[in-house]
């Protein structure tokens, strides 16, 4: 559904004064005294809703629209104007976005855009905001402006530097010991970015690479797979995967085994940090380090981080969609967050101001404060490496309480260490 | 020429001149952002039933050619920068080589059987464009648009003048082809291939040529979409969406005469961009899915078949 | 990086995930094979049948092969409506059926795909068994319990359809109507009824191939794509028609992807599986066991 409108609350002495606003905006000359506060604020997006990116996109669609729908209960922006949204499907292609992000600029005319959810629908649109001078809050794409340079773009997730993802990673492998590294990556475009920075941080620091392969997407048996990777004797194995894939490579490991001297396994799995899957896979989660966004974990919490997560866990249910809602949801929050933090302190929708706060200062938003370097993305790296433990099967609730998942980087959010090697954390 | 050629082309020239006043006109950039796509959509339905339609062979590789195409574009604008119209150009001269590869294929197969060789063919291609680093690989690849040229003033406005063009064009091959020797020949060879071989129709030059005009006017039209998108990566390229669709466009406007694409590719072009900025979810797949089975099912010979039928009209196609 | 071993245990793998790509085409085998309707829609069939599985198991904690067998007889069902169909809007009118009777099964399949993310959400799912998650050990080599499954459902459901294609009164009737449908009408007997029933079984054996596809790995509503390619792939290569073909050949595919996925560079597995079927294709049209010449 396009357009949606926030639920009714119940009514307050603000809904009475819009109403009667409403019924003054009737009259002609009432119209234009009421104008500029009525007219609402519309913020324009694509969303994947269908095809591969839909469990990603709707969770994080709907912590935009918790979002939008308390900026509206506290009387909205610029003195009473509320939040509209309006949102399409792009069907997790790059061949429907420059379409839908040109009916949002010239037909609807929106006063704001934000950027569909992942890379590949993004990528199309960078071009156009650029030479359009609009300003674009990015969400969860990878590397996308590094090309383009658009000085107007803002990438909510905490990526930061392209290459942090594998030095972290390689930081925790090396430290537990690990002298080689095995890399298996999915054979798309995600996992490819990935696994080049991985390929370059080993490089750099002359870890050797025992086994390097990509697999093709819809690679349904990972054993014999796992079992040359296996074979190759890695210390540190990274694996950079999508979410299919994700749980086959763990199921193949857990039948097949992969070796005592690893030390540390996973990286960067997409997939693993969706409560469906984490769910399914169970205690064969335990063991891996993977990178992920956000965690019940003391440190992760935020002024307004816990209220949120209240009104997510409550609607995701009706909607259908990720139960836990950690991975993406706060941080289309927290977007928002951002956006309106920018527009109280310019006190208007113009487009280069609000860009220039948002570069120039830190925001707090409920995934903890967020400071922007020159290419748009996060100053520093606040990609979490977290350790799986003591999981159970069958149980989606286990992973509400803290401990389940260790984080183990950055530093300042640490609330445990790595458990190496790999076997004994898997017990 | 016949007052039906006359007709045809003043149409042509008539709708060729409204799509550059447009450009000229128009302000507001979204008609041509989604008016691109429907374009795109007939000129790849009208060239999907010169083979599909005319010959009967039902062709599943319409993305790989539409991929190919996108991709000699991009490798065309990394390697040397080339212009808009080499890219075209190249892809349809691809295109022409993949079409008698695809020919020749033809030659031992039949029916079903070719479909599912050109899924194969698909697949293979696909994965080999995925593997080739140089043109971004799985990674996917963004190009930078050149300075756009006069009399335009911006490039999608030019891209949609282009894609008008290779509509002109495709549907002008594709009358043509219709109510030549070719097309009468390719009707001969659908109905019964055997029959027409024995009654001397040279069906495997006819096929060859239908497989190498329907080809490479599949890849010119994917060529401008590396522009167009400015982006490249092979599972968006070589997506299944444009096999089906096309299929889906051409069937529901009916394969008995070159405007049945046009009509069916007009039709379901634009619910469909109306559907992505109204409904805009699952509902968007549904819709397609319960057109084309209705369709199938209510009207066998397309749109082209409802309007014949309703002028009570029972003759066979003559234009 | 060569090794006697991991070539070893690449041809095993390959040919228990060969098994499992048999059992998900032998219902394609028997309707698309033996009675040339171009089911496109195979696949989906598969994906709502895994879904059914899957409800069965995390609702009613059924074993996913047990649900599977449940559910047969539903989808027995649904293959004589689907049939009856089929037949109705296209076979009755003649010709051209074929190019039709792909784009309606491309409907049906959206169709399918799409209610099934109305019922279930876009999430993957997946079931629970003792079978899922452990291994044999069988010296060196460990096979997941999985894959054995699939290799004894494989040859279980290849026998009996092979048994009851040859030694039944009504499978060498389907035969027989795939052989020569105006003789058997000479014979006095239904040839339409025969089909429909036919269909019936393979749409059918789809209910315990679906368990099959979610015991292997997690599904998700739009994974009938990926399958498309896979399931044709076999049952041309096969040649169409024959049980016993479909499995070894689908052996042959299974063996070929993942010694490529072992060996030699993963990410062309695909390729090589397609290239194969258009060798196939070229040099023996009629398929490695065909029935036709």
């Amino acid at each position: 559904m396009s357009k949606k409108v926030s639920k009714p609350g119940s009514i307050s002495r603000r809904r009475l004064l819009a109403t009667a606003g409403a019924a003054l905006a009737a009259t002609p000359l009432g119209a234009k005294l009421v104008r500029a506060q009525q007219t609402p604020i519309r913020i324009g997006m694509s969303m994947p809703q269908t095809g591969g990116l839909a469990g990603g996109g709707k969770a994080s669609l709907l912590g935009i629209e918790i979002w939008r729908d308390d900026v509206n209960a506290k009387g909205g922006l610029l003195g009473g104007r509320k939040i509209e949204l309006v949102v399409y499907d792009d069907k997790s292609s790059a061949s429907e976005t420059p379409a839908i992000y040109s009916k949002l600029i010239d037909v609807d005319k929106v006063d704001l855009l934000f950027a569909p959810y992942a890379t590949v629908p993004t990528a199309p649109i960078m071009p156009m905001v650029k030479q359009r001078g609009l300003l674009l809050m990015g969400n969860f794409s990878f590397q996308v402006n590094s090309k383009v340079g658009h000085d107007m773009w803002f990438n909510n997730a905490p990526w930061g530097p392209a290459d942090s993802w594998a030095t972290s990673f390689l930081d925790i492998g090396q430290r537990a010991g690990g002298k080689s590294m095995a890399l298996l990556a999915a054979d798309q475009e995600f996992a490819q970015n990935l696994a080049k920075t991985a390929r370059e941080v080993a490089a750099k620091r002359n870890l050797p690479m025992v086994f390097d392969q990509a697999y093709p997407p819809n690679t349904v048996e990972f054993s014999s797979i796992i079992r040359a990777l296996k074979a190759a004797k890695p210390d540190i194995v990274y694996i950079a995967s999508y979410p299919p894939d994700s749980a086959g490579i763990l199921r193949a490991v857990n039948e097949i085994g992969i070796g005592d001297n690893v030390k540390v396994f996973g990286g960067g799995m997409v997939g693993l940090q969706f409560g469906a899957v984490m769910e399914n896979m169970g205690s064969l989660l335990n063991g891996v380090v993977n990178y992920n966004t956000w965690l019940p974990e003391k440190s992760m919490y935020f002024e307004g981080t816990k209220e949120f997560f209240d009104k997510y866990t409550k609607r995701a249910v009706e909607a259908k969609i990720d139960p836990l809602g950690y991975y993406l949801a706060p941080f289309g929050y927290a977007s928002g967050q951002l956006i309106a933090q920018a527009i109280n302190a310019v006190g208007s929708l113009e487009q280069k101001a609000l860009a220039k706060y948002l570069r120039e200062n830190t925001h707090k938003t409920i995934v903890g404060p967020i400071a922007f370097s020159p290419d748009g993305e996060r100053k520093e790296t606040a990609v979490l490496q977290a350790q799986f433990r003591g999981v159970v099967d069958k149980n989606m609730e286990q992973f509400r309480s803290s401990g389940k998942q260790v984080i183990l980087f950055p530093e300042n959010l640490k609330s445990g260490e790595l458990i190496a090697p790999f076997e004994a954390a898997r017990k | 020429m016949t007052r039906n050629s006359i007709a045809f082309w003043t149409g042509s020239t008539v709708f060729l001149v409204a799509v550059f006043v447009m450009t000229q006109v128009v302000g507001n950039q979204y008609p041509f952002f989604a008016g691109y796509v429907i374009l795109q959509f007939i000129a790849l339905a009208v060239a999907w039933s010169i083979l599909g339609g005319y010959a009967g062979y039902v062709n599943f590789g319409t993305s790989a050619f539409f991929g190919v195409g996108v991709y000699a574009a991009v490798f065309l604008v990394k390697a040397f920068g080339a212009p808009l119209p080499l890219q075209i150009l190249a892809g349809a001269a691809i295109g022409a080589l993949m079409g008698f590869a695809l020919g020749l294929l033809t030659l031992r197969m039949q029916g079903i059987f070719f479909s599912i060789a050109t899924i194969a063919l698909t697949i293979i291609i696909e994965t080999t464009i995925t593997n080739w680093r140089y043109v971004g690989g799985a990674a996917g690849i963004q190009i930078q648009r050149p300075a756009v040229t006069a009399p335009f003033d911006n490039y999608v406005q030019m891209l949609f003048f282009v894609q008008a063009l290779l509509v002109v064009l495709a549907v002008a091959i594709s009358r043509y082809i219709q109510n030549s020797w070719i097309g009468r020949g390719l009707q001969a060879l659908r109905d019964d291939e055997l029959a027409a071989e024995c009654t001397g129709v040279p069906t495997l030059r006819l096929k060859l040529l239908a497989c190498v005009i329907s080809g490479a006017l599949m890849c010119a039209v994917g060529a401008p979409a590396a522009m167009y998108l400015q982006y490249a990566d092979p599972a968006s390229a070589f997506n299944l969406n444009y096999s089906v669709t096309t299929l889906a466009m051409s069937l529901i406007g009916g394969t008995a005469h070159w405007s049945g694409p046009i009509i069916g590719a007009i039709l379901l072009g634009t619910t469909q961009q109306l559907l992505t900025v109204t409904i805009s979810s699952e509902v968007n797949v549904l819709v397609l899915g319960l057109m084309l089975v209705l369709f199938v099912v209510g009207a066998p010979e397309g749109i082209i078949g409802l309007i014949r039928k309703l002028r009570g009209d029972r003759k066979e196609g003559e234009v | 990086m060569f090794s006697f071993d991991l070539l070893l245990d690449a041809v095993v793998i390959g040919v228990l995930l060969g098994c499992f790509y048999g059992a998900v085409s032998l219902g394609l085998s028997v309707s698309f094979g033996l009675l040339d309707v171009p089911h496109v829609a195979h696949p989906a069939f598969l994906v709502l049948a895994s879904y059914a599985v899957y409800f069965l198991n995390e609702h009613y904690a059924v074993d996913p092969l047990v649900a599977g067998l449940l559910i047969t007889p539903v989808f027995f069902l649904l293959g004589l409506v689907a049939y009856r169909l089929y037949y109705e809007t296209f076979e009755k009118r003649g010709s051209d059926a074929a190019v039709r009777g792909i784009a309606f099964f491309f409907g049906v399949a959206f169709i399918i795909e799409v209610l099934i993310i109305l019922q279930f959400g876009v999430d993957q799912r997946s079931v629970t068994a003792d079978y899922i998650g452990r291994a044999w050990r069988l010296g060196d080599i460990r096979i997941p319990y999985r894959l054995l499954v699939a290799f004894a459902v494989a040859t279980a459901l290849t026998v009996l359809l092979t048994l009851y294609l040859s030694r039944t009164f009504m499978g060498r009737a389907i035969r027989a109507v795939a052989q020569d449908q105006e003789a058997l009408r000479l014979m006095g007997a239904n040839p339409i009824k025969i089909k429909q029933w036919a269909f019936g079984i393979a749409t059918a054996v789809l209910g315990i191939a679906g368990a099959l596809l979610i015991i292997v790995a997690p599904v998700d509503p739009t994974l009938d794509r990926a399958y498309i390619g896979r399931t044709f792939c076999v049952v041309v290569m096969a040649g169409l028609g024959s049980m016993g073909g479909t499995l070894v050949a689908a052996i042959i595919l299974g063996v070929a992807e993942t010694i490529v996925l072992t060996m030699f560079g993963a990410s062309w597995a695909p390729a090589i599986s397609f290239a194969m079927l258009l060798g196939v294709l070229a040099v023996r049209p009629q398929g490695l066991f065909g029935r036709r010449s």
